[in-house]
Parts: C-alpha cells; sequence; structure tokens
C-alpha cells in the first residue's frame, strides 16, 4: 500500500516543506461571521488535525481549502503562491482533494464509474468521445486491490459497499489522481471501530508518502493517533494551536470536550445517590462522550 | 507502520479468486433498468395482438412506431434529464412554441421558412439555456421553475397567434419558399414492402443511439449520471455540474424544436393551444422506461421502450375496435401496470444482488 502511495505521490515533495499556509484567513456570510483569525500550516509529511463541535467553523475552513467557498479575510498561500479558490476546480489543480464525509462518492454509480469521476479516460479530446472503459475497469481495480481495498465486483454500485470501504476508495482516489494536500472531512465519524482503524492506517500511510493531509474530526483519540500538529476551533476562532510535542492526548480531550465549560456541566448533572467512585467514572466517559459527538 | 500496512496486498494475492464475484447472467440482466418496460411491453404486444386483429400487420406496427416517435424524440432529452436530476414542465409546449415562431416570423415577414426554422431553433436552445439558467442559479427546483416557463409559453403561444393572425391557428404556409425542402428533411416517408415508414422513426432511432452512447460510454454521460446521483459529490471532484445540467435542459428543447418542426411541415398549420399535457407523456416514458424519478439511474433503451408502450397503446384502442374515447383511462391502467411490473422486476433482481 505504502508503494502505490510512493509511486502516486507526487517526487517534489519533501518532508516539512509548507504546502498550504493560512495567514489570518476569516469568512462571513453576510453579517455572520464563521471564521476569524486563523493561522493553518499544512506542510509534506504531516498531518493537521482541526478538531471543533457542530458549528465550530470546520466545515468552513474546509471549504475554503478545498474551493467551494473563497475567504474574504486575509491570505491563503499554496506552495508560496497567494490564490483565491473560485470552484474545486482550481483546488484540484493546485493538488488538493478533498474527501467529505456523506458526499465522498455518488452512491448509484459503479465503483469503477467513481473512481474516475471528473478525470475519466477518455481516447480523444472530441467531446463525445468514447471513454477507455476496460482500461479504466482494470485501472481501478489493480489501484485498490494494490491499496489493499478488495471490493468483489467492480462493477456494483458503490452504494452497497461499507462506509469504511466507501472513504477507502475516495482516499484511494484522491492519492491516485496526485493530490499533494488531501483534506479528510470527519472520515470516522460514521464509522466503527475496526472500520476507522483502516481509515486512520489509509490516513498514516499517506502522510508517510509525504503529502500534506489535513484531518478534520471530532474524536481527539483518533487525531492523537495520527496527527502531527493540533488545532482546536471554537466558535469560529482558534482556542488550541499546539505541536505534538506540546500536548498529551488528555490535554487535547480536555480542550475538545470543552474543558471548564464539561466541568460545571458534570457538576450541574452530578447524581448524589451514586457511590463516590462510580461517579468519577462516569464522570470521565462523559468527557470522552463530549469528544465524541 | 509501513509493516502494518503493507501486510494486506499478500494476503489480497491468495483470496483473489475466492474474492471475485461474477453475478450470474439473469442477474446481470435483470439489474438493468430497462427490464421491467420490456417485459411489460411485451406483454402489452400479446395482449393486442389477441384482441386487435387489424393490429396483426407489418403496416399498422410502423404506425405504432410513427406514433412512439413524436413521443420518444424529446423524450430521449427528458430522459437523460431525469438521469441529471431535473424535471422539464416546458418540453410539452416548446414544441408548439418551435412551430409557431418559424411559421409566423417567415408569413409575418415573408422570408425563407429555413431562416424561421433557423431562428426558431436558437430561440427554443434560448428558453432551455433559461430554464437551466435560472434552476442552476437561483436553487429553485427544476419543477417549479419549468412549471413558470410552461404557462408562460403556453399564454404566449395563443396570444401572440391572436395579435399575428387574429385567429389561433396559423396561416397556411405550404406555397412558401423551403417548404418542400424542410418537409424532406423533418416529415418525409418511405415504402418498404409495401409498408409506410415515417423518417421521425429513422430519426428516433438516431436519437436513441446516440443518447445511449452518450450516457453509457462517454465521460459526459458519468457526468450526466452524477450530477443526477450526487450534485454536491460530483461537484467536489471537479465535474462541471451547472454546464452539465444547463446542456441537458439545451438538448431537451432542442428535440422538442426538433418534434416541432416535424409538426409544422407534416401538417403547414398548427393549433396554438397544442402540445399541453405532452410534458408529462415524455416523463412517464421515462419513468415506464426505468428511470429514476428522483435521478442519477436509467438508460436510453429503456425511455425508447416508455415511449412505444405509449404509442401502442394509443393506437391499439383504436384496432381494437373500442370506443377512443376510452383511451386516456386505459393509457392510466397500462402506465400503471407498466411501472408495476417495472418495480416487481427490479424486486427480483436486486433481492439476489451479491454485496
Amino acid at each position: 500500500m505504502t508503494d502505490t502511495l510512493t509511486e502516486h505521490a507526487d517526487a517534489t515533495l519533501h518532508k516539512g516543506e509548507p504546502l498550504i499556509e493560512m495567514d489570518n484567513i476569516g469568512k462571513s456570510y453576510g453579517a455572520i461571521r464563521a471564521l476569524q483569525g486563523i493561522n493553518l500550516r499544512v506542510n509534506a509529511g504531516e498531518v493537521a488535525c482541526v478538531l471543533g463541535d457542530n458549528g465550530a467553523g470546520k466545515s468552513t475552513l474546509i471549504k475554503i481549502m478545498s474551493g467551494l467557498h473563497p475567504h474574504n479575510e486575509g491570505s491563503l498561500k499554496v506552495d508560496g503562491q497567494l490564490v483565491t479558490f473560485g470552484s474545486p476546480r482550481e483546488a484540484l489543480a493546485h493538488g488538493i482533494a478533498t474527501v467529505y464525509q456523506d458526499l465522498a462518492v455518488v452512491g448509484l454509480m459503479e465503483v469503477w464509474r467513481n473512481f474516475f469521476l471528473g478525470s475519466e479516460i477518455v481516447s480523444s479530446k472530441m467531446p463525445l468521445a468514447a471513454m477507455k472503459i476496460r482500461d479504466m475497469r482494470r485501472i481501478a481495480d489493480e489501484e485498490l486491490r494494490k491499496m489493499g481495498i478488495v471490493v468483489k465486483d467492480i462493477n456494483q454500485p458503490i452504494g452497497n459497499l461499507s462506509g469504511g470501504q466507501r472513504q477507502c476508495v475516495a482516499i484511494a482516489r484522491a492519492v491516485y489522481f496526485g493530490a499533494r494536500v488531501l483534506i479528510l472531512d470527519e472520515p470516522t465519524a460514521a464509522l466503527g471501530v475496526k472500520q476507522s482503524g483502516v481509515v486512520l492506517k489509509y490516513t498514516a500511510a499517506a502522510r508517510d508518502a509525504g503529502l500534506g493531509v489535513v484531518f478534520i474530526t471530532h474524536n481527539p483519540h483518533h487525531a492523537y493517533l495520527v496527527g502531527d500538529h493540533f488545532m482546536v476551533l471554537k466558535r469560529g476562532a482558534m482556542n488550541l494551536d499546539a505541536k505534538r510535542s506540546e500536548i498529551t492526548l488528555e490535554e487535547l480531550t480536555g480542550q475538545m470536550a470543552g474543558g471548564d465549560e464539561l466541568e460545571a456541566l458534570a457538576h450541574e448533572l452530578k447524581r448524589d445517590e451514586e457511590p463516590k467512585g462510580t461517579n468519577r467514572g462516569a464522570h470521565a466517559s462523559e468527557r470522552t462522550d463530549g469528544g465524541t459527538t | 507502520m509501513s509493516q502494518s500496512v503493507q501486510s494486506p496486498p499478500t494476503e489480497v494475492q491468495d483470496t483473489r479468486s475466492e474474492n471475485r464475484v461474477t453475478l450470474g447472467l439473469t442477474n446481470r440482466i435483470l439489474a438493468r433498468p430497462e427490464v421491467g418496460a420490456l417485459v411489460a411491453a411485451i406483454v402489452i404486444f400479446i395482449f393486442f395482438i389477441a384482441v386487435a386483429p387489424a393490429f396483426r400487420s407489418g403496416a399498422s406496427f410502423f404506425t405504432v412506431l410513427y406514433q412512439a416517435s413524436t413521443i420518444g424524440i424529446v423524450a430521449v432529452g427528458v430522459g437523460m434529464l431525469m438521469i441529471g436530476g431535473e424535471f422539464d414542465l416546458s418540453a410539452g409546449v416548446i414544441v408548439t412554441t418551435a412551430g409557431l415562431v418559424n411559421s409566423m416570423f417567415c408569413w409575418w415577414f415573408g422570408i425563407n421558412l429555413w431562416v424561421g426554422a433557423a431562428l426558431s431553433l436558437v430561440f427554443c436552445l434560448a428558453i432551455g439555456f433559461l430554464n437551466g439558467y435560472l434552476v442552476m442559479r437561483t436553487g429553485i427546483p427544476s419543477f417549479l421553475i419549468t412549471l413558470g416557463t410552461f404557462f408562460v409559453l403556453q399564454g404566449a403561444n395563443l396570444g401572440v397567434t391572436k395579435l399575428v393572425t387574429g385567429s389561433v391557428s396559423t396561416p397556411d404556409i405550404s406555397q412558401m419558399d423551403g417548404f418542400t425542402s424542410l418537409g424532406k428533411v423533418f416529415s418525409s416517408s418511405f415504402q418498404v414492402g409495401g409498408v409506410t415508414v415515417w423518417g421521425t422513426v429513422i430519426w428516433w432511432a438516431l436519437f436513441i443511439a446516440i443518447s445511449a452512447w452518450v450516457l453509457q460510454r462517454t465521460k459526459i454521460g458519468n457526468w450526466i449520471f452524477a450530477v443526477g446521483g450526487n450534485a454536491a459529490s460530483a461537484r467536489a471532484v471537479g465535474v462541471p455540474v451547472i454546464r452539465t445540467k444547463i446542456g441537458l435542459f439545451m438538448t431537451v428543447s432542442f428535440l422538442g424544436w426538433f418534434v416541432g418542426m416535424h409538426t409544422l411541415y407534416r401538417f403547414n398549420t398548427l393549433q396554438s393551444g397544442n402540445g399541453v399535457g405532452n410534458e408529462f407523456l415524455y416523463i412517464i416514458a421515462a419513468v415506464v422506461g426505468g428511470t429514476l424519478l428522483t435521478g442519477g439511474y436509467g438508460n436510453a433503451i429503456g425511455v425508447a421502450i416508455g415511449a412505444f408502450i405509449f404509442g401502442m397503446t394509443s393506437l391499439c384502442i383504436v384496432y381494437a375496435g373500442w370506443d377512443p374515447n376510452w383511451f386516456k383511462a386505459f393509457l392510466g391502467v397500462m402506465l400503471l401496470l407498466a411501472v408495476m411490473v417495472n418495480l416487481w422486476v427490479k424486486n427480483l433482481s436486486t433481492a439476489r444482488k451479491v454485496g
């Protein structure tokens, strides 16, 4: 798997080199300020984790990087050049590929059609030229197998695959088409433990191949498994910005779960009839739940 | 890390043959969208062969094909549009609008009909573009936008015709320059072994073939399925969603124009109130043919079979000697049955699908 990733990964990528640099980025929708003062660096060969509760501005941040909405404050540099993306096509042209949690694939279409969607292999530039369907089927099947994803039938609708497999196909596709930066939007949110593990392995493999990865999640445990850099968003602003060496999982979980707010909530919800020990146990699990919901 | 990630491929090699699942032939056939419609068409065909003796001839079969083609040509476009996830309710009246623009423009200014035909084409494409542009720009469902265009065109057809000619029908243009040559293109017919074959049947077959090619074999077809199945994810991987959908609306209005030309050059005068209600026949043909009402699924052959069922039903009632007043009621029953057979076949095929 790592071999395939290395094979397709851009050879000009050097670990630690900045790919995306955001300086004081902000975004307003009309009178609503969804995001402000964001400084984020995505380096080659590193995983930058963005954590935050619902409505913290994670989606807005992804949308700016992936070209769905342009930013209207601050500066966005890709490979050192100032850019403002007008469409996802422009972001893709810069090698920034996004894998969305819910809209990674078109469920009714076959696996191979999904794999090549938007980058079809055609026999000529004519608008009605035939696609090289046999090649597309073969390549999609080979690439997925090389990456350890075995689909029983490459011609089945992708909606028949499990959620984890769909995510993996979408990641494999982005890497195959030469992504330099991979943005993963809550890739593990809807998955079970085992499937999350598969997705996290791919994330790490993409990192090892030299890609810059932006990992957006609710789950500090998943983030800490693969992350090099952590950023916690709260109400559209940065609440925490730390390197892996500067923070422990407990601190990250605490930050993510709301820190002081959760302490207050735990106090408020305290159930007096429970023995002291159990109460502390409940407290700990609440913290974790706060992080995953 | 690299140790653990490198292990899966070897494992994959070993289980390769076991993991490969090929569906059985019957399942692969049943999984196609048009199979339900085909079964329904065969049942209805056998039924009418049994009850309508007049249907048992090559001549009446080709008359049925002609009847089907007048609906089927526009249905080709409507089917593609529905696979792309949109509706066009103005597709019925635009046929009449196309003919009216051509006829009255040339009659009023006394110029060659070819000029009017070209002008009419531009006009229809513009309406298709406007439909698509408004849908994409405003985000209002195409059902509402095209319902608006439908009423505007329906009113304008009547109003403008009344202003220009003083009545609700257009003047006779059969003596004007270009009528004969245009007639050859749009409304010719020829004899094969004593059977009259209308040109529109050939055109219809051609449009079906192009549509089937585009949908299954080209990247534009891939995009059409994608924008209908999940527009947001199509956009995220770089599919030009807006261009694809506007193109589909324009395809429908182009095919509407084509049938409008046929109607005009076959009958040389037009009733300005015609075409209302046909938009539903196109949609029904597409749905009977296995197109998913919500988009993302269907094919060209299915839509063609849907139109054929319509043509067969509408004429065979006459062949069977029944009161034609009952036609619509009978059509409704036929269509409901067709859709139900369709659904039943679909359930049969999906029940056995391998995951």
